[in-house]
């Protein structure tokens, strides 16, 4: 296979903690030598001047939508729009249609991934048939069929005795079950958080309670489990320290955090632009701050996406009625940059938790510039301009409160397994 | 300076309120004469776009734009739902498409006449939308409010019910605050909504603190069959702690008078005799909304039309 030669870019490689300007070479789809004056003899060239050369983002919270939503995301885009954001692994979770709460399906994600997705893409089954929050599904088979962690997702498994038994269940095969918490009856109508803004707009609001008690009820059941328990895209100030309080007493729970969340708020809202709905809503500042700060500290090991792609069709509806969701990869890493600039997180601290800490969770490889390493390598430019339009990048959707915006940060190139799958100038290049 | 779509009490300045009532003074006049009609809007459009059923305020603006010689058209879609129909916004393209000079829109979601006026090029006047505003409803309150007590800034208005639904308290809070009242709300707490305070109101959980002192007591219609269970126990309980009456209207000023938007449930936010008789206005204020809809229309739909098409705001 080829050899790539990146040139004369940071490396950052938050495994060793090894930051100093470098090349990387890559030959026969791992990393074949680190440092300074690479011979680029043979090697495809890419230019990472004033960029950053970090190991492959990991993307712990996707929606891909194939099967049955393709009109919104299929496994070939969204795995195109995730290289183009730097992403070389993506997990995706079951809510298809059918839901992937079978090897089979499993197995048919993984083979069109193989076939479409420059990314490699990591099934996230179903944790309970159907999604329906009932009966559990056959874990066994789906880890031996390739999925990586077990979630109803936005279908929150409200019943706790379920819920129990589940991450009792899990122990079994060794991978996290992620919840996505929010109590349903608490969040009722609710479709922005709630607070001056909904009262503002008049629109129901979703009390950070809502998520804050669920995440509590399921730390409790982590802790009397022993199960690894994954929180997905915290929101709330009180979630933040009731993850920290958890941590500190030895509960097996790790959690992610999303670009949104990170960097908007709820005032996004005040022009009934549905782009901007999404669940858990965006919050308030002091919400948001406390994220950062969780995300800064360690108490929030990751940042993940939750890219979930919806037709335009569906976004023009009434705010009560349009599907929640945006669209992440492609503006991810500009996104959360700003926590660089601001001085909360240094650049190997910020790779770590695109990288190093997701590929953990999953127990996937990744995450590491070490030799021998499957070469999945990000080329990021921190400092690039330029203007996001949704329209011209590689989803098949556009809802991102992101359009049209001014955006600092752009990834220049990526390699997964070796091979150069994106590059800026170029666009997508297999499969 | 008013802009070029009614959206909400919010967007407007106390100078544009101001102009409005004016402007309503005389479209009163109008309405007293045997020939209510003036030819003022001839040959334009206006669009009485409705989602949600209304008689009363549909009935207003029909009125108020007939009075004015407009063409007036009632359009009610059937509601949105996932799937099933058009979507709000193709259904703003087509009736752009058929050029009217002015949208009335009423919707049960708040911000459907905001998206809508982002995508159309004639004047959007928002008829209510969800719990948001109705921004009419407030111009003919405050209007009533002038009319009976000679100002507003100063006096001190309650606003008593279910405030987290209203549309119709949240576009009088920020009215008569713009007009120099002081607000207070009122009701249940499960009907006062997360940080209220921030809009500039004073909230009381005990009717008779609220109704201290106060110029204006205006009830809100409560929402029986969706509400009850959830956001107060019972009808006889909320008559009992919040339905206005002889009794407790003594708690306000001697001269306070009493407002409904309407309809009322009779016995459940107001007393029967309140409901018919003074110090209640409630007719006085359905009689000034027409008033205010001519001002409104004339305002909004009556100004030049622009040049050729440059393509719209889509």
């Amino acid at each position: 296979m080829a050899r790539v030669l990146i040139r004369g870019g940071r490396l950052l490689d938050p495994s060793t903690g090894r930051d100093e300007p470098g090349d990387l070479l890559a030959h026969d789809g791992a990393i074949e030598a680190v440092g300074q004056g690479l011979d680029a003899r043979g090697a495809e060239v890419v230019d990472a001047e004033g960029a950053w050369i970090a190991p492959g983002f990991v993307d712990l919270h996707t929606h891909l939508r194939e099967p049955g939503q393709e009109y919104k995301e299929d496994i070939a885009s969204g795995g195109r729009s995730a290289v183009a954001g730097g992403f070389t692994a993506v997990a995706c979770m079951a809510n298809t249609q059918p839901v992937n709460d079978d090897p089979a399906m499993t197995d048919f994600i993984l083979d069109r991934a193989a076939h479409d997705s420059p990314a490699r893409v990591y099934p996230v089954a179903a944790a309970t048939r159907g999604q329906q929050g009932e009966v559990m599904t056959e874990m066994s088979a789906l880890v031996a069929a390739g999925a990586v962690a077990f979630s109803d997702d936005g279908r929150t498994i409200m019943d706790a005795g379920v819920m129990r038994r589940v991450l009792q269940y899990s122990t079994l095969v060794h991978v996290p079950v992620i919840s996505h918490c929010e109590d349903r009856h608490l969040v009722g109508a609710g479709v922005v958080n709630e607070g001056p803004i909904s009262t503002r707009l008049g629109l129901p609001g979703n009390p950070a309670i809502a998520e804050t008690l669920h995440v509590i009820r399921d730390i409790e059941l982590a802790s009397l489990t022993g199960a690894h328990l994954h929180v997905a895209h915290v929101s709330t100030a009180d979630a933040v320290d009731a993850i920290r309080h958890a941590r500190e007493r030895g509960v097996s729970v790790t959690a992610e955090v999303t670009p949104h969340h990170l960097t908007l708020t709820d005032e996004e809202a005040l022009g009934y632009d549905t782009s901007t709905k999404v669940a858990p809503p965006l919050r308030s500042a002091a919400d948001r701050q406390a994220c950062r700060a969780g995300l800064a500290d360690g108490t929030l090991d990751a940042i993940a996406t939750d890219h979930a792609p919806h037709a335009q069709h569906e976004k023009d509806q009434e705010f009560t009625l349009a599907p929640p969701g945006m669209i992440g990869f492609e503006t991810a890493a500009a996104a959360v940059l700003d926590l660089v600039r601001q001085d909360e997180l240094t650049p190997l601290e910020l790779v770590r938790r695109l990288s190093t800490n997701p590929a953990r969770i999953l127990r996937r490889p990744g995450g590491s510039l070490g030799i021998g390493e499957p070469a999945d390598v990000t080329v990021l430019d921190p400092d690039r301009r330029w203007i996001y339009d949704p329209a011209k990048g590689w989803s098949k959707s556009r809802n991102s409160p992101w359009a049209g915006r001014e955006l600092q940060g752009r990834v220049v190139a990526t390699l997964v397994g070796g091979r150069l799958v994106y590059h800026v100038d170029r666009g997508v290049l297999v499969p | 300076m008013i802009g070029s779509d009614l959206l909400g009490i919010e967007h407007l300045e106390r100078s544009d309120i101001e102009r409005i009532l004016d402007t309503a003074d005389h479209m009163r006049e109008i309405g007293e004469r045997e020939v209510k009609k003036v030819p003022t809007l001839r040959g334009r459009t206006v669009v009485n776009l409705f989602f949600e059923a209304s008689t009363r305020t549909r009935a207003s603006f029909e009125i108020a734009g007939k009075r004015l010689s407009a063409d007036v058209v009632n359009f009610s879609p059937q509601g949105s739902s996932m799937g099933k129909s058009e979507s709000i916004l193709d259904t703003a393209r087509t009736l752009d498409a058929m050029d009217p000079d002015a949208v009335v829109v009423r919707h049960s979601t708040a911000g459907v006449p905001k998206r809508i006026a982002d995508v159309l090029a004639a004047p959007v006047i928002n008829a209510g939308d969800g719990a948001h505003e109705h921004p009419t409803q407030a111009l003919l309150d405050m209007y009533t409010v002038r009319q009976q007590k000679g100002r507003i800034d100063g006096l001190t208005v309650t606003i008593v019910g279910d405030i987290v639904h209203s549309r119709v308290a949240r576009s009088n809070i920020q009215g008569f605050l713009k007009m120099g009242a002081e607000v207070r709300v009122a009701a249940p707490p499960p009907m006062i909504p997360a940080a209220v305070e921030t809009l500039g109101v004073k909230a009381f959980t005990v009717l008779r603190e609220a109704l201290d002192g106060a110029d204006v007591v205006m009830a809100l219609r409560i929402q029986n069959e969706r509400l009850m269970g959830s956001y107060f126990p019972s009808v006889r309980e909320y008559s009992a702690t919040f339905g206005i009456d002889r009794a407790k209207l003594h708690y306000a000023k001697d001269d306070a008078i009493v407002m409904h938007p309407g309809p009322v449930n009779r016995g459940v936010e107001l007393s029967h005799d309140l409901t018919d008789d003074r110090p209640s206005v409630i007719l006085d204020q359905v009689r000034n909304g027409v008033a205010i809809r001519m001002a409104v229309l004339y305002l909004f739909a009556g100004r030049p039309r622009s040049g050729p098409d440059d393509g719209g705001k889509l």
